[in-house]
């Protein structure tokens, strides 16, 4: 599957995403600057992704951990997710999304 | 994850924002008198996991050490990130919590008598002509050691800065991200930004003495303690305190000082709010932070050490834990388990040039065992 992320400076590049891996693990391995200081334990809030073209609703719900920790993420959107709390899956293929601010 | 608001407030809070009670600055030996260097064997920037372990292996061979962190408690990411979080790869602990870890160390280590300096910042490193290091804070700390040991994880814990355009022109003026005096806001038009305990703590406790008090969170839900939110939106009924739900897009003022912000709603609405002071309350996030300026080359923010003694390529300055790096490393906590004791055999012949360095076990050595206070 690919991913189409959009970094903090409005470039665009697609990743290779593998299965069963989570879209924050993809964006890091590819030299995104993305902090995810807790490294992926939904503790930090440092993977904040902004979810694109229509792909919010496609996703699975974020559980209670993941919105009680958007809490203490910036900027906000109401198609703000943690990028440490999707997996990858074919599903996903093509899915878009742009780094938050931090 | 306790904010920064507990560090210096005048309302310390002794729980996280998992609701739990976290180790505080009263838990720990605190210094004497801060208006001379103190002299020590071993002064370590970081009280994370893996510095409290450094004390131990250092506390075996009789090496004296001096610990300071930015956090008013020990424990780093273990306390501050995950601290209700199970970890399930230390050696023999099947599981264990990132609070729970912190505190069997700070048992663990309780005999070897280490001074805490909490909630001060290493910011400066010097060598001395005598070839000791002077380690300083921003509390005028001074720690003049033979060794020091970095184990900074990722760098200090700082506040989360929200992404407004020019934000930094206010911040200390009218944008705080801790309240150290209540009375500063008094008669003010307050505006409190975040949805955690630092949020609705502080609306609670500045709403009787502002003018007018405003919170603003990104959704109509928090992850607040029950009975703070119920006390919040009761204040809200009664007309006392505004809630939106919005986000601060802009910042409008002069000199620093605050007249109003731009809020936008969800709905992409906006619209102007006056207000005299914002403070923000977003938690913390991990910076370099002034270590970058201690003369150590660093490797995308990392300090390359050798794997035999984990210095520096600075002689006397040791990187352990999740702030070094050499080939095959790891960030885990038992790495940098091994890194300590590996440190701490070679800060030995630096802080006793002299003095043969006996190897021991603690299951069999006697004097060990009495350092440990178990004989």
């Amino acid at each position: 599957m690919k991913i189409i992320a959009t970094d903090r400076q409005g470039k665009t590049t697609e990743i290779e995403g593998r299965d069963g891996w989570t879209i924050m693990e993809m964006l890091r391995d590819a030299g995104l600057p993305i902090t995810a200081e807790c490294g992926g334990a939904c503790a930090c809030a440092t993977c904040h992704v902004y979810i694109e073209g229509g792909w919010y609703g496609k996703l699975p719900p974020p559980s209670q951990g993941e919105t009680d920790m958007l809490d203490m993420a910036l900027a906000v959107q109401a198609n703000s997710r943690l990028s440490c709390q999707l997996t990858c899956s074919e599903e996903l293929d093509g899915i878009e999304v742009t780094l938050a601010p931090e | 994850m306790q904010e920064a608001q507990g560090i210096v407030g005048e309302v310390i809070s002794t729980y996280n924002d998992a609701g739990s009670r976290v180790l505080t600055k009263t838990d720990c030996e605190i210094p004497m008198s801060e208006s001379s260097p103190i002299e020590t064997d071993v002064a370590i920037v970081g009280a994370g996991p893996i510095g409290l372990f450094a004390v131990f292996e250092l506390g075996l061979l009789d090496l004296k050490a001096h610990l300071v962190d930015i956090l008013d408690r020990p424990g780093g990411q273990c306390t501050e990130l995950y601290p209700e979080k199970p970890i399930y790869d230390i050696p023999g602990i099947p599981m264990v919590t990132g609070q729970g870890l912190v505190e069997r160390l700070m048992e663990q280590i309780k005999p070897f008598g280490a001074t805490f300096h909490l909630g001060e910042m290493a910011n400066g490193l010097v060598k001395l002509d005598d070839g000791r290091w002077k380690l300083s804070t921003d509390a005028g700390t001074e720690i003049v050691a033979p060794a020091v040991v970095i184990a900074a994880g990722g760098g200090s814990f700082v506040p989360k800065r929200p992404p407004i355009h020019g934000i930094e022109a206010y911040e200390g003026i009218s944008v705080h991200y801790a309240v150290r005096k209540m009375e500063t806001f008094r008669g003010k038009n307050v505006l409190i930004a975040g949805g955690g305990d630092s949020a609705l703590d502080w609306t609670l406790n500045l709403a009787p003495i502002a003018k007018s008090l405003t919170l603003v969170h990104h959704r109509d839900g928090f992850r607040a303690a029950q009975h703070s939110v119920n006390a919040m939106r009761e204040l809200v009924d009664q007309g006392k305190i505004k809630f939106h739900v919005a986000n601060v897009k802009a910042l409008h003022g002069e000199d620093g000082q605050l007249s109003a912000v731009t809020l936008a709603g969800h709905d992409k609405q906006e619209w102007r709010h006056e207000t005299d002071a914002l403070l923000p309350f977003f938690g913390l996030t991990i910076k370099l932070g002034p270590i970058a300026n201690f003369g150590i080359n660093l490797h995308e923010n990392l300090i390359a050490v050798d794997t035999a003694r984990f210095e520096s390529e600075i002689p006397g300055l040791f990187a352990i834990g999740d702030i070094n790096t050499y080939p095959g490393k790891l960030k885990l906590i038992l790495s940098g388990f091994h890194e300590a004791a590996l440190m701490a055999q070679a800060a030995f012949h630096i802080c006793r040039p002299h003095e043969k360095l006996r190897f021991q076990y603690t299951t069999s050595s006697s004097s060990l065992q009495k350092k440990l206070g178990v004989t």
